[in-house]
C-alpha cells in the first residue's frame, strides 16, 4: 500500500478501514542468507539497504523486544553533518544526503526538518574551533557559516546576551540540520524492508552466536536455531553482551543518556540551539514538545535512566543561556543506553569471526547516523569490503591508534 | 453553583479574579477549577488537535483538559491547571490555545476533518512536493499544535532549591500517609510528609465522611506538635531516584499575589532511608461517545467540589458507574440539595440509593451540548434512555498512582480482582506503597497499611516500633465490573488532552503498531501533560482487546519522572545569569578593572584582556603597545590562574619522572625545568614548568585549564600505581598569587621591591625571596621570551604586590599587561598552548618527541609509541608568516590542490600580528610539517572569507637561540 | 544516587568523579605487548550486572574508590579505597 495524501482523505472517507498493517508479522525461517540482529533504527536501515542496493531479500532482523525499540526512539532527534574530522567527515555527510530524500525513499513521512543547528561559543578560542570545524564541513562539500551576534540576536532573540554566566561570542550554523521524528525513522525503514520482503521477527531474542571453524553459520534465539552464513550485530546499548557471545570484548563501555521535553508550547524555539559551554542542546517537535539533552550520567549503566545531578545540571544551563525557559515545565524525562567508545566514534566493521560483522558504539551520535550506517553495514556485509564513507570505523583503530577523538578527551570512554 | 454551609473556603475572604477578562468572585482556599465551576463556567479550554470544547474533568494536578495561562509581572505560566492553582486577590488566567476566542475558536474545524486527522496521518501525507515541508505543512502544523504560550522574555521571579533529609519520607497524606507519619514519628524516626495539595487530609477531605474532622484535625495537630515532623504541603514528590533520593517540587508562592521576597517554587532533593507510597489512587474516566463534553467529570472531583470547595458541579446530576463509589457520591449530593437525574451503573446487580433511580446493564451510547452538556442517550435494562442533563459523572473505578513504584524501571503488578496495577514489594529499593495507592481502598484497610508499614520500615531502619491505635473506620470492599469502552459509532476518548480515541487505538493494532510503545508512539495515547494518569490502562485495555492479548500480558509503558510536570525554572534554580558556574577572581581583579581591563573568561577565572591607555580605541593598540612595553622594558601580568601543585616526600621524586615524559629526580634543588606530561593513551594532557624546591620538594605548575585534571590524575597514579611511594601534594593554586615580571628591565624592577637585591639567579632557577617581610618565592622562567620572573607571595598580599609592581613598573616605562599581549609574545616565541595541545596532539606532533626519556617509563609512553601517534602523515607544528591578516581555524592546501577534504593539509592554531616583526604570525599543524619550513602554502578560511598564501617557517619566529631569556 | 567513601561517609554522586572501569588498574609494565595496553586502555566486559569501577571523590577527600555496583539497578555493593586495596601496590 502506498501512503499519500489521497489515500488519507479517501482511507478517511471510509472509516480508515483500510489500513493494512505496515509490517507482515512472520515466523523465523529455519535459514536465511544473512541475519540482522537488532531491530532499532541501525539494524532496520542495514536490512532495508541489503535489500534495496544489494538484493538480498531473504533476510531476516531479530528484535528482542519491540522495532525501534532502542535508542531510536530515545534521543533527542536532531540531525547533523557537522563533524571535522576525516572519517566522520564524509561520514555523517553522507548520511545527510541519505535524509534529505529519506521520505520519498521509504514512502514514510520521517518529518525531517532542516530548520538550521546552531553551536553557540563563548570565547575567542572557542570561535577558532568553531571556525576550524565550520571549514572542515564546506570542505567536505556541507553548509556552514558563522553567525555574529546581531545575527543570532536576529534569529534567537530569546537567548540573554547580557546576564550570562559565559557571554555569547557567536554561532556556527549548518541550515542543512534540523530533526526529524525518531520512531517515523524506525518505523519506515521498517515498513519499506517488509515490502522488499525481508522477515522483521520482533520478540525474537537473540541467546547465541553459532561458528565453526571461525565462520558464523546461525543464531540461537528464543524462537529457535536460525541459521545464516552472515550476521551482522547492529545492537547498540547491548553491543557488549551479543558480541560476547562471540567470545568479543568490545571496546565499549554503556552510559546513560537522558533527555527530556515539555508540555507543549505555541511555537517558540525555530532551531537546533546547542550551548558551547555545557552540554546543552534543545529544539521543538512540531507538537509542541521543546526536546533537550546535556550529557551523559558519566558511571556506566544499563538502567536506561538517570539521577538528578545531570537533570539539574542540564535546566541550569538552559537557565542560564535561555531563562524564558523558567516557566516551562519538564513532562517527561527519559534515559538512552550509549556504546561509548574511547575516541567518540563508531565502529563498523568485520570480527575475527568469518561472516559476523559488527555495527556499534555510536556515543551520542546514533540517530543522525542511521541512514549512513545501514547503508555502510550493508555495503561491508554484503560484498566483505568498507564502504569508502566508514573505512575509517576500524575496530582495531584503538590498538593502533588511528583514533578520531573530535572531543580531545583522549581514550576514557565516558569522556566523548 | 456555590452551596450553603459546605465546603472548607474561607467565606470570611473573598476572592476576585479574572478568567480571560470577565471578573469574577470566589473565596481564599479556592482552586481556579472550584471558582469557575461556583461561576457557572463550564467551557475552559479546547483540545490539542480537533479543538474540542473541554471543561473540568478532575480535581487533582492529573487535570487534561482545564489549562489555562496564569498572567503575572508581564510575564505568563502556560499549561497552568486549573485544578492545582489556587486563586488569589487580583489574579488574571486566559484560556490558551484558542483563536480568536474560547467560544469561537477557527481551528475547530479539524473536528470536522477528524476522518483524515486519524492515529499517525502525517507519517502518510504531506511527503510531496518535498520543499512543502519545511515551507508550508510543518510551519501549518507548528502552529496548530502546541498548548499554551511560552513568552520569549527572561524570567523575572526567583526559584530555589534545596536538600533534606529523614528517616522516612511519607508521600501522601491521606489516611495511609497520615498513619504512616504518625507511627513513625510517635516512634521517634525523622518523618517528612509530602502533600501535593494545598491541605493535608487527601481524600479525607474530598469524601468529608470518611473518618470524621476530628480525627484527621486531632492527627495534624499531634503531627504539627512533634519536632521530628516535618509537614510539607504543596509538594509534590515527582521522582524516586538511586539510593533513596526522591525529586520533590512545593509551589512557594504562586498561590500568592506577587511577592517579590518569595520564590515561585522550591525543588527538593530529599534524602530518605526509608520511604511509603501513600498517593492514593485516581478514579477512571469511561469511554463512549463523546464523552469529552464539559459537564462531563469524574465522580470523585464533583464529591471534591461538593465537600471541600462547596460547589455543585451542575444542576442536574446523572452519574455513571461501574463501581458502589457512585452512590456515595450521589448521596452526599442529594444531601447537599443537588437534583440527582440518576445513577446508570453499568453492572447487572448493584444497590440501590434513596431518593434517586438506579439502572442496570446500562450504557451511554452518546452526548449532546456543544460547549456545554445538555443530554445523554443510551440503554439500560429497562430499554433506551435519553436524559437531559447538565453534569454527568463518570466513575469508572480505581487505579492506584503506582508512578513513583516504577520510577526505576519495575512494572507493576495487574490485579484482576479489582482491575487495576499495584505497586509490587521492592521496585524502588526502601519504598513500600500503602493505602489506595497499593489497591487497599477502604479507609481502615489505608489506616492499616499505613501503620503496616511504617512499622515496617522502623523496623527496617532498626528503630523502635511501636504500634499506635486505629481509629475506627469505613472497610467496604470494593466491587468493580470493568468497563474499558461503551460500544457506539462515534469517537469515544481516552486521552482527552492529545485527542486519542478508541478508534486511533484500535487503527494503531491494525496496521501492527500493537505493542504497547508502539500503539503510544503512533497514536500519541499518554504523551499529554497527564501522561496518561487518566487514559493509559483504558487504552491499554483497548489495544488488549483490538489484539486478543490479556491485559497483563499487554503491559503497561514506562513510568518515567517527574510525576508530574516541573518547571526548567525550579529545576535549574540558581542557574540564570552568572548562577550557572563559579566565578573566580585573581587577587589582581580589582587592581585590573580600576585600570580600565576588560575581563574576559578564562575557565572558571576572569583575566584582563588588556590594559588601555588614553587615545586608544582599539584593543590592537593596547596589545602592540603592552608587546613593545615588555621586549623593551618591563611588563607585570598576573599568572595566578596557572595550577599551583606542592609536591613533597621521601618519592618525590620518583613520582614526578612517572607522571613526566622527562626527568626530574635529575632536576638540581634550586632549578626549574619544563615538564611534558601524556595521558595514558599516549597524547599530551599538559604541560608545564616544575621546580625543585628542596631535596624532597617540588612545586608543580599546570595550565590553568588542566589543573583539576591534572590533580585527579596525580591521585590516581599514586593511589592506582604506586601507594607505596612516601609522597604527598595538595593544590595551592588559591594560596599564592604569582606575578611575571618580564623584559629588560625586569631584573631591575624587582631588586627595587626586593628586600635583598638579586645576586646571581640564572634562568631557570628558584628560590625564596623576601618583599617587604613578607615570604616569597621567585622563579626565573619566561612565557614571553624575554628575561622574566614569577614572584609569588601569599595570596594574602597579593593585591599589595601587583599594586606595587605596577607603581615601580610605570617608573620605568613599564606597565601591566593583559592576556592579549601575553598571547602575542608567546606565539612569537613559539610556545604552545591549549589551543596547540588540545587533546589529540602527541609528542610527536610537537616536536617534542626526544622529551620522552628512553630510560625510565612514564605514564603514556608505550601508548605514544602506537604507529597513529607518529608518522609523516600526522600533523606537525609549524610557524606560518603571511603579510595578509589571517584568523585561527583556517585550514591548509598546497597551493594548485583544489579545496576539499581530500586534500587538506593541516588547520592554523593561533595567529596575532607581531608588532616585534610586524607581520602575521601562526602556530598551526601541517602534515609532514618540519620537512616544509619555507614551502609556501595556501590558507584557507570559509568562515571569515579569507585565501591567502603564507610561508611556513620553524614555530619560533623570534630569538630561537634564547639569548633575551638567559640575558 | 549516593556512594559510600570509606573515609567520609555517604555522599552525594555529585561529589564525585568516575572514570571507569577497574581494568585503568591493571597497568601493564614496560614493554608488555601492545594488547596489555588495549586490554587496559580500550576493551570492556563492560557487563549488564555487578561491576566494578572507579570513582574520584574530588570534592571531598581526594581518595581514588573502588566501587562494586550494579549497572542495572544502581545499587552500590561496596566501596574501597584504591590505595588500600589488596595486592595493589605497583
Amino acid at each position: 500500500m502506498r501512503y499519500s495524501g489521497w489515500k488519507v482523505i479517501t482511507e478517511g472517507l471510509l472509516g480508515n478501514k483500510g489500513w493494512g498493517k505496515a509490517w507482515r508479522d512472520p515466523a523465523p525461517k529455519a535459514e536465511y542468507d544473512a541475519i540482522v540482529i537488532g531491530g532499532g533504527g541501525h539494524g532496520l536501515a542495514t536490512a532495508y539497504y541489503l535489500a534495496k542496493n544489494h538484493g538480498l531479500t531473504n533476510i531476516a532482523v531479530l528484535e528482542k523486544g519491540y522495532l525501534g525499540s532502542g535508542n531510536i526512539g530515545r534521543n533527542t532527534t536532531i540531525v547533523r553533518a557537522n563533524y571535522f574530522l576525516p572519517g566522520n567527515s564524509e561520514f555523517y555527510s553522507h548520511s545527510l544526503k541519505l535524509w534529505e530524500k529519506l521520505e520519498t525513499e521509504l514512502n514514510y513521512n520521517v518529518m525531517h526538518s532542516q530548520r538550521g543547528h546552531i553551536i553557540l561559543f563563548h570565547s575567542d578560542g572557542q570561535r577558532d574551533a568553531a571556525v576550524r570545524r565550520g571549514n572542515a564541513i564546506v570542505n567536505q562539500g556541507d553548509d556552514a557559516e558563522l553567525l555574529s551576534v546581531p545575527q543570532l540576536k536576529e534569529m534567537l532573540p530569546y537567548l540573554d546576551y547580557t546576564q550570562t554566566r559565559f557571554p555569547i561570542y557567536g554561532g556556527l550554523i549548518q541550515r542543512r540540520a534540523g530533526t526529524a521524528r525518531h520512531d517515523a525513522v524506525a518505523w519506515g525503514y521498517a515498513r519499506a524492508a517488509d515490502q522488499l520482503g525481508v522477515d522483521l521477527i520482533q520478540n525474537c531474542e537473540v541467546t547465541g552466536i553459532d561458528t565453526v571453524d571461525g565462520k558464523v553459520t546461525g543464531v540461537q534465539t528464543t524462537r529457535g536455531p536460525i541459521r545464516a552464513k552472515k550476521v551482522g550485530m547492529v545492537v547498540a546499548g547491548r553491543s557488549s553482551q551479543v558480541a560476547a557471545m562471540a567470545g568479543m570484548r568490545l571496546p565499549i563501555e554503556s552510559h546513560v543518556l537522558q533527555a527530556f521535553v515539555t508540555e507543549g508550547l505555541k511555537p517558540v524555539i525555530d532551531h537546533v540551539v546547542s550551548y558551547g559551554m555545557g552540554h546543552f542542546y534543545i529544539s521543538q517537535s512540531d507538537k509542541g514538545g521543546l526536546v533537550f539533552g546535556g550529557d551523559i550520567d558519566m558511571y556506566s549503566s544499563y538502567a536506561s535512566r538517570g539521577n538528578l545531578p545531570m537533570v539539574e545540571h542540564v535546566m541550569e544551563a538552559g537557565m542560564t543561556l535561555m531563562p524564558m525557559l523558567a516557566r516551562a515545565r519538564v513532562l517527561r524525562s527519559w534515559g538512552g543506553i550509549m556504546d561509548m567508545t574511547p575516541d567518540g566514534s563508531p565502529i563498523i566493521d568485520k570480527t575475527h569471526i568469518d561472516g559476523l560483522f559488527v555495527d556499534a558504539g555510536w556515543n551520542y551520535g546514533g540517530f543522525k547516523a542511521a541512514p549512513a550506517s545501514g547503508w555502510c553495514m550493508a555495503h561491508l556485509m554484503a560484498t566483505g569490503t568498507s564502504h569508502d564513507v566508514a573505512a575509517r570505523f576500524r575496530l582495531d583503530r584503538f590498538r593502533t591508534g588511528h583514533v578520531m577523538d573530535e572531543e580531545g578527551t583522549g581514550s576514557q570512554h565516558n569522556l566523548h | 453553583m456555590r452551596i450553603a454551609g459546605k465546603g472548607l473556603i474561607d467565606r470570611s475572604e473573598p476572592v476576585t479574579f479574572t478568567f480571560d477578562g470577565t471578573r469574577h468572585h470566589g473565596f481564599k482556599g479556592d482552586t481556579l477549577a472550584s471558582a469557575l465551576l461556583a461561576n457557572g463556567v463550564r467551557l475552559v479550554g479546547r483540545s490539542f488537535k480537533y479543538h474540542r470544547p473541554r471543561g473540568i474533568l478532575t480535581a487533582g494536578p492529573e487535570e487534561p483538559n482545564a489549562m489555562v495561562e496564569v498572567l503575572d509581572n508581564g510575564s505568563q505560566t502556560p499549561n497552568t491547571r486549573a485544578t492545582v492553582q489556587e486563586i488569589y486577590e487580583g489574579m488574571a488566567a486566559q484560556s490558551q490555545n484558542r483563536w480568536p476566542s474560547l467560544r469561537f475558536d477557527v481551528m475547530a474545524v479539524n473536528d470536522l476533518a477528524a476522518p483524515f486527522l486519524g492515529a499517525g496521518f502525517y507519517y502518510k501525507t504531506f511527503m510531496w512536493p518535498r520543499a512543502f515541508w519545511e515551507g508550508l505543512y510543518e510551519p501549518l502544523i507548528r502552529r496548530a499544535a502546541g498548548l499554551g504560550t511560552l513568552k520569549p522574555h527572561h524570567e523575572p521571579a526567583s526559584y530555589e532549591k534545596a536538600f533534606a533529609f529523614c528517616d522516612l519520607l511519607v508521600i501522601g497524606s491521606g489516611p495511609a500517609g497520615l498513619m504512616a507519619a504518625l507511627t513513625a514519628a510517635q516512634n521517634g524516626a525523622d518523618v517528612i510528609l509530602a502533600e501535593q495539595d494545598s491541605v493535608l487530609g487527601g481524600r479525607l477531605v474530598a469524601e468529608a465522611n470518611a473518618l470524621g474532622a476530628d480525627w484527621l484535625t486531632a492527627t495534624l495537630a499531634e503531627l504539627k506538635s512533634l519536632p521530628n515532623v516535618r509537614l510539607m504541603p504543596r509538594t509534590t514528590v515527582v521522582g524516586a531516584y538511586d539510593q533513596g533520593t526522591y525529586a520533590a517540587l512545593e509551589r512557594v508562592g504562586l498561590h500568592l499575589p506577587n511577592q517579590p521576597h518569595l520564590p515561585r517554587e522550591c525543588f527538593w532533593r530529599i534524602v530518605a532511608s526509608q520511604a511509603i507510597l501513600a498517593t492514593g489512587a485516581l478514579e477512571r474516566p469511561i469511554a463512549f461517545s463523546n464523552n469529552d463534553r464539559p459537564g462531563i467529570m469524574l465522580a470523585s472531583a464533583a464529591q471534591t467540589y461538593l465537600n471541600r470547595f462547596g460547589v455543585s458541579p451542575g444542576d442536574k446530576v446523572t452519574l455513571f458507574a461501574t463501581n458502589d463509589h457512585a452512590r456515595t457520591v450521589a448521596r452526599q449530593l442529594i444531601a447537599a440539595g443537588v437534583k440527582v437525574v440518576a445513577i446508570l451503573d453499568s453492572r447487572s446487580e448493584a444497590s440501590s440509593v434513596e431518593d434517586c433511580p438506579v439502572y442496570l446493564n446500562a450504557a451511554i451510547t452518546d452526548t449532546a451540548g456543544r460547549r456545554s452538556l445538555t443530554q445523554i442517550t443510551g440503554h439500560h435494562a429497562g430499554g433506551d434512555f435519553l436524559i437531559e442533563t447538565d453534569c454527568l459523572l463518570m466513575s469508572g473505578g480505581w487505579n492506584p498512582l503506582v508512578n513513583l513504584a516504577c520510577h526505576q524501571n519495575a512494572r507493576p503488578a495487574w490485579r484482576e480482582d479489582i482491575a487495576a496495577f499495584v505497586p509490587q514489594p521492592g521496585m524502588v529499593p526502601g519504598l513500600s506503597a500503602a493505602g489506595s495507592a497499593n489497591g487497599a481502598f477502604s479507609t481502615h484497610a489505608a489506616l492499616f497499611e499505613g501503620r503496616t508499614t511504617a512499622l515496617a520500615a522502623l523496623t527496617a531502619m532498626g528503630k523502635p516500633a511501636q504500634a499506635p491505635d486505629l481509629p475506627q473506620a469505613e472497610d467496604a470492599p470494593y466491587r468493580v465490573q470493568a468497563l474499558w469502552q461503551v460500544p457506539g459509532k462515534g469517537r469515544a476518548w481516552l486521552d482527552f488532552a492529545n485527542d486519542v480515541t478508541v478508534k486511533d487505538v484500535r487503527q494503531s493494532a491494525q496496521e501492527g503498531y500493537s505493542s504497547v510503545e508502539h500503539m503510544k508512539r503512533y497514536t500519541t495515547q499518554g504523551m499529554a501533560p497527564d501522561q496518561g494518569k487518566n487514559s493509559s490502562v483504558g487504552a491499554l485495555a483497548v489495544l488488549a482487546d483490538a489484539t486478543g492479548r490479556g491485559i497483563p500480558e499487554t503491559g503497561t509503558t514506562t513510568f518515567r519522572a517527574p510525576f508530574t510536570p516541573v518547571s526548567i525554572g525550579a529545576l535549574g534554580a540558581g542557574g540564570q545569569g552568572a548562577g550557572f558556574a563559579p566565578q573566580r577572581y585573581m587577587t589582581s581583579d580589582q587592581a585590573s578593572r580600576d585600570r580600565g581591563a576588560p575581563m574576559i573568561e578564562a575557565g572558571l577565572w576572569y583575566r584582563p584582556s588588556y590594559f588601555p591607555k588614553p587615545g586608544e580605541t582599539t584593543w590592537r593598540q593596547s596589545c602592540d603597545r603592552e608587546v613593545l612595553m615588555v621586549r623593551s622594558a618591563v611588563g607585570v601580568a598576573d599568572v595566578s590562574t596557572l595550577g599551583k601543585i606542592d609536591i613533597q616526600g621521601k618519592d618525590a621524586a620518583r613520582f614526578l619522572d612517572f607522571v613526566y615524559t622527562n626527568t626530574f629526580s635529575s632536576l638540581p634543588v634550586g632549578r626549574v625545568r619544563y615538564g611534558l606530561m601524556l595521558r595514558e593513551d599516549g597524547f599530551v594532557m599538559d604541560d608545564g614548568t616544575t621546580a625543585r624546591l628542596g631535596e624532597n620538594h617540588y612545586l608543580m605548575t599546570t595550565t590553568t585549564a588542566a589543573a583539576g585534571q591534572v590533580m585527579r590524575h596525580l591521585d590516581f597514579i599514586h593511589q592506582a600505581y604506586c601507594p607505596d611511594f612516601q609522597v604527598r601534594f595538595i593544590s595551592v593554586t588559591e594560596s599564592w598569587a604569582q606575578f611575571a615580571v618580564a623584559g629588560p628591565l625586569s631584573k631591575m624592577l624587582l631588586n627595587s621591591l626586593l628586600d635583598e637585591r638579586l645576586a646571581d639567579f640564572p634562568f631557570m632557577s628558584c628560590g625564596e625571596v623576601t618583599v617587604e617581610g613578607v615570604k616569597a618565592r621567585l622563579f626565573r622562567i619566561s612565557f614571553s621570551g624575554e628575561e622574566g620572573y614569577e614572584i609569588a607571595v601569599p595570596t594574602a598580599y597579593g593585591e599589595a604586590l601587583f599594586r606595587d609592581l605596577l607603581a615601580k613598573a610605570e617608573t620605568l616605562d613599564g606597565g601591566a599587561y593583559g592576556m592579549e599581549a601575553l598571547n602575542v609574545m608567546r606565539i612569537e616565541k613559539g610556545f604552545i598552548t591549549h589551543a596547540e595541545i588540545h587533546g589529540r596532539v602527541t609528542a610527536f606532533d610537537i616536536g617534542m618527541a626526544k622529551m620522552v626519556a628512553a630510560k625510565k617509563d612514564c605514564i603514556g609512553k608505550a601508548s605514544a609509541t602506537r604507529p597513529g601517534l607518529n608518522g609523516p602523515e600526522r600533523e606537525q607544528l609549524v610557524g606560518l608568516r603571511c603579510d595578509a591578516a589571517i584568523g585561527a581555524g583556517a585550514h591548509l592546501f598546497t597551493p594548485g590542490d583544489k579545496v576539499e577534504r581530500v586534500n587538506d593539509q593541516g588547520y592554523v592554531t593561533s595567529v596575532c600580528y607581531s608588532p616585534t616583526l610586524g607581520t602575521n604570525l601562526a602556530l598551526a599543524f601541517l602534515k609532514d610539517g618540519r620537512a616544509r619550513h619555507g614551502q609556501r602554502i595556501r590558507l584557507v578560511d570559509h568562515m571569515r572569507k579569507t585565501d591567502v598564501i603564507c610561508e611556513v617557517t620553524d614555530p619560533v619566529f623570534l630569538d630561537p637561540e634564547g639569548a633575551k631569556l638567559r640575558a | 544516587m549516593r556512594l559510600t567513601c570509606p573515609l567520609c561517609g555517604t555522599r552525594d554522586r555529585r561529589e564525585f568523579y568516575y572514570s571507569g572501569s577497574d581494568d585503568y588498574l591493571n597497568r601493564p609494565s614496560e614493554g608488555a605487548p601492545v594488547e596489555a595496553w588495549d586490554d587496559m586502555l580500550h576493551l570492556r566486559v563492560n557487563p549488564a550486572g555487578v561491576t566494578k569501577d572507579l570513582w574520584y571523590h574530588e570534592t571531598g577527600c581526594g581518595s581514588w574508590l573502588l566501587v562494586t555496583r550494579n549497572t542495572v539497578t544502581h545499587a552500590v555493593l561496596a566501596t574501597e579505597l584504591v590505595a588500600a586495596r589488596k595486592g595493589g601496590a605497583a
